[in-house]
């Protein structure tokens, strides 16, 4: 069977799940934002999909907008993981539950 | 069946069970062979959209995804030194819950998907996502998203120094 849109975006949807399941069940910070990653990925797989079929460029565009947020998005998260770690010599999300340091 | 149509549940099912691998993974704990699986999700993926004739965001996201940021997990895992990491278990409570509430929305997801059938009066597809033509629109039409974004790129630069200064005030 060939593969058509909606093989994509199924593709796309259980990916999503997937990380979203990693971000529910994973305790360690740096899993949990490997799973948010993971759902980023699944929404761009699904925008290239959706600007090949519609023949229309705009989804690609956005999608490399996406790829330069996250990265930017990463080095920021990561950065403030390594600061509340020096801090509380954890990253695990149940030892971090009061807002004070 | 072509290749082109083989290489796509290929490359799909490599996707999914890598990011299977990144959550759960029943040999180790280790964060960093999640970020390794991680990698070998991404690059599937990249495989995903050349299929999807996206060349470029398929070069993109393999220098951008799989070279830096995964680097940039790598080092911080590095830095952490997360032993403990591999001592807890996963809860049952949230085990369960978790798979009970994404494998509704995964159902719903699904559903909804097949049901509408999105893609089934369109005209096969002619785009070629070639690096000329998404430069073109990037440097017209989308040139103030893209200067934003550069900016906002240095605005993140400058606050990753200072979150990683010694003495957080």
């Amino acid at each position: 069977m060939t593969p058509g849109l909606e093989h994509y975006l199924v593709v796309s949807a259980l990916l999503f799940c997937l990380g979203l399941l990693g971000v529910i069940t994973r305790r360690n910070l740096l899993v949990m934002y490997m799973s948010l990653e993971l759902m980023l990925n699944a929404a761009n797989l699904a925008l290239v999909s959706f600007s090949r079929f519609n023949n229309n460029l705009n989804g690609q565009i956005l999608v490399f907008f996406i790829i330069t947020v996250a990265a930017a998005e990463v080095s920021v998260g990561l950065a403030l993981i390594v600061a509340l770690y020096r801090k509380r010599q954890t990253a695990h999300v149940e030892d971090l539950t009061t807002m004070k340091l | 069946m072509s290749l082109p149509d083989i290489l796509f549940y290929v490359f799909a099912a490599l996707t999914l069970l890598c990011g299977v691998l990144v959550i759960a993974n029943p040999f180790s704990r280790n964060p960093v062979t999640s970020a390794m699986f991680l990698v070998l999700t991404i690059i599937s993926m990249a495989g995903l959209f050349v299929l999807l004739h996206a060349f470029f965001l398929a070069a993109v996201q393999i220098l951008v995804y799989a070279g830096a940021v995964m680097v940039l997990f790598l080092f911080v895992i590095m830095l952490l030194d997360l032993k403990d990491e591999e001592r807890r278990r996963i809860k049952k409570f949230s085990l369960i819950g978790g798979l009970v509430s994404v494998g509704s929305i995964v159902t719903i997801f699904v559903k909804s998907i097949l049901a509408a059938q999105p893609g089934a009066n369109l005209s096969a597809p002619m785009l070629e996502g070639e690096t000329a033509a998404l430069g073109k629109l990037l440097f017209t039409q989308y040139l103030l998203p893209f200067e934003v974004v550069s900016v906002l790129l240095l605005v993140a630069m400058v606050g990753v120094i200072l979150l990683s200064k010694k003495d957080l005030k």
